[in-house]
């Protein structure tokens, strides 16, 4: 059983009488374990097609499979508890919660399922640590360089043990040095075991990943192994 | 478990904005504030009448002039003047009914009393010598004057305190002569320090022989009113009966309905009183309730505004697994402590307030007890998180239905 299966996905935007095709008959699947890096132009629908994998936009024919289940007609509180449970996210621009310490922004998904609160102070020490900021604990996100701004955002994805962590160009904001640190972090972690989908634009950071998906205008235009894979372990210096 | 949780991380959002969550929490804090002091004030204020009413005796009957009917005022205390009320009529009744054991008539006027070598204007009152009986007063020093001296119409006098300091200052007035309308009149005695009572001060007025009040001072032969005390509390109502009828003898009415006086109990009073006072009270809580509202609608702004600047967080919070009531309850939760801490700080102050308004009115000898009501403060309280409750709800449904898309895109 893929992790994901997805058969004919179309997704339309209905404006009015207006109907733009964004998405327009997907077919791929995606196993555990795997490094995807899913990349197109601006436009193409690659930002869409994260939305409907991380449950948080719904589909409009076709089927998505997760785990073997029909996502497709899920209730919407049904889906956030998928977000919450299953899936993890990295933004580009962060999204940490500004004022509220770095520990307290890595619990937030666990606010949200039945976890105790002492378990979750637990989880997110655990998820802090692997990404070597546990000496950040009581730090607030204006107190923290881009970089360590990424890698607590990238603890807050790891701390509800997903299935799946997406990355939305997580190095986007970010100078090249710490996108490489951000980089060697996601792939140690695939390397871990961890399934992980990033959504970019650059070939560069896409050939991080193990298998790249073009999408150009809603359609796959490709669907390869990556054959000279960039690896990130020069940024093992750069953590010193 | 969540609810201390959630109160808890409300608690630090609210603390994060110290400024404006004060400011947005004044509206409040003077409404419920304003609330708790009217009711208070208005307690105080009627424990003030109550208690002056009640010092006098319950077992007091008063008879006034024309007809009334059971709850509404007397014609005299619009200031009509009805003579219908003589002193025989007075004197019948104390003949023919036992259980009254002291009766006074009573008229009144205003003055300038000169004495020494001061002058001072002064209320006075024409009473019989029963008047000490009737209403429990005390003579200071001196006397107060006797029947034969009422009779006689004698030009003797009974001061206040008031009176007697600022015409005499420290010397002993007793025996001194004071002019009053052109006669002089002899000082046997000073009344007892009374302190203020019945929104007047008890001691700047003298006391007359009524028939001297009567002939010398006013020039009329009926009284404003009569007071009657009666033995015991429980024969106040078959008193106040054989009084009417007694009346009616005298003014020669057949018909109850033609009566020309009105006889009232103190309970009566009392009942009167406590109604007109209780409705005053609740109007004016009403007149502070708008702050209520007023402060309601600035939450509601607040929170809109609120919901705007954290479009990012709330799409973050559905990104990650929240469900739209659980931002409901989160921006509701924020809405409602803000204005619960609102009613807290407003039933404090309120209370405090009230307070130092008991202890000045205690300060300037009114009898005037600090009133706290407890169910007062529940409904401040209570109202408070109502108003959280009413204006929060809006805003935290437009935060829920978010799109945590769009939401995240927010600049």
């Amino acid at each position: 059983m893929a992790l994901i299966e997805i058969n004919n996905l179309v997704k339309n935007y209905v404006n009015g009488e207006v109907t733009t095709p964004v998405l327009r008959g997907l077919n791929f699947k995606i196993e555990k374990g795997e490094f995807v890096s899913i990349m197109g132009p601006s436009g193409s629908g690659k930002s869409t097609l994260m939305h409907i994998l991380s449950f948080l936009d719904k589909l409009t024919t076709g089927t998505y499979l997760f785990e073997g289940s029909d996502v497709s007609n899920f209730t919407d509180d049904h889906l956030a508890d998928m977000r919450s449970r299953r899936v993890g996210f990295i933004f580009q621009a962060f999204n940490l919660l500004p004022r509220t310490t770095v520990l307290e922004n890595v619990m937030l998904p666990l606010v949200y399922t039945s976890m105790g609160a002492k378990a979750r102070e637990a989880s997110a020490v655990a998820a802090l640590n692997a990404v070597g900021l546990s000496h950040r604990l009581n730090y607030q996100p204006n107190q923290l360089s881009g970089g360590e701004k990424q890698r607590v955002a990238i603890a807050r994805a790891l701390v509800g043990e997903p299935a799946v962590i997406f990355a939305d160009e997580p190095t986007g904001n970010l100078d090249s040095k710490s996108g490489l640190q951000v980089m060697k972090i996601l792939q140690d972690l695939n390397n871990e075991g961890h399934t992980i989908i990033l959504v970019t634009h650059e070939k560069y950071t896409a050939d991080h990943g193990k298998r790249i998906l073009r999408i150009k205008d809603g359609e796959i235009v490709a669907d390869e192994i990556v054959k000279n894979r960039q690896m990130a372990d020069g940024a093992t210096e750069l953590n010193k | 478990m969540r609810l201390i949780e959630q109160i808890h991380s409300v608690w630090h959002v609210i603390g994060r904005n110290k400024i404006r969550s004060f400011l947005t929490m004044l509206g409040i804090i003077i409404g419920v504030m304003a609330v708790i002091i009217v009711i208070s004030v208005g307690g105080g204020a009627q424990s003030l009448i109550l208690n002056q009413v009640k010092s006098m005796g319950s077992n007091l009957v008063g008879v006034l002039p024309g007809k009334s009917d059971e709850k509404g005022p007397p014609a005299s205390a619009m200031g009509i003047v009805i003579t219908t009320l003589k002193n025989d009529d007075i004197e019948e009744i104390q003949k023919q009914i036992p259980e009254i054991t002291a009766a006074s008539g009573y008229v009144k006027g205003v003055v300038t009393i000169t004495g020494g070598d001061q002058s001072t204007d002064s209320n006075f009152t024409g009473v019989s010598a029963d008047y000490v009986n009737v209403e429990d007063a005390d003579v200071g020093s001196g006397r107060f004057f006797n029947n034969e001296e009422d009779r006689a119409a004698s030009r003797v006098v009974v001061l206040g305190t008031t009176v007697a300091e600022e015409l005499f200052g420290g010397d002993d007035p007793l025996g001194r002569q004071v002019k009053i309308k052109k006669t002089m009149f002899t000082v046997i005695g000073v009344m007892k320090k009374r302190g203020t009572a019945g929104m007047q001060n008890q001691d700047n007025q003298v006391f007359v022989p009524l028939i001297t009040a009567q002939k010398l001072l006013l020039g009329i032969n009926h009284v404003s009113y009569a007071r009657f005390k009666v033995d015991e509390a429980d024969k106040v109502d078959s008193a106040m009966k054989q009084m009417e009828i007694v009346l009616r003898a005298q003014h020669e009415i057949e018909d109850p309905e033609n009566d020309d006086f009105t006889v009232r109990s103190m309970a009566q009073g009392l009942e009167a009183i406590t109604t007109i006072t209780n409705a005053l009270k609740m109007f004016l809580a009403a007149i502070a309730a708008i702050a209520l509202v007023v402060g309601g609608v600035g939450i509601m702004n607040i929170m809109l505004a609120a919901v705007e600047e954290r479009t990012r967080e709330i799409g973050l919070r559905k990104a990650v697994g929240a469900k739209n009531r659980d931002i409901t309850s989160q921006f509701l939760t924020e809405s409602i402590m803000i204005t619960f801490c609102g009613g807290i700080i407003g039933v404090a102050l309120g209370i405090l307030v009230s307070f130092v308004i008991a202890k000045v009115a205690q300060g300037y000898d009114y009898d005037w007890d600090f009133v706290i009501s407890i169910p007062a403060i529940i409904v401040g309280c209570g109202i408070s998180i109502g108003i959280g409750l009413i204006f929060g709800i809006s805003p935290a449904n437009r935060a829920s239905k978010l799109d945590p898309i769009e939401a995240l895109r927010y600049e």
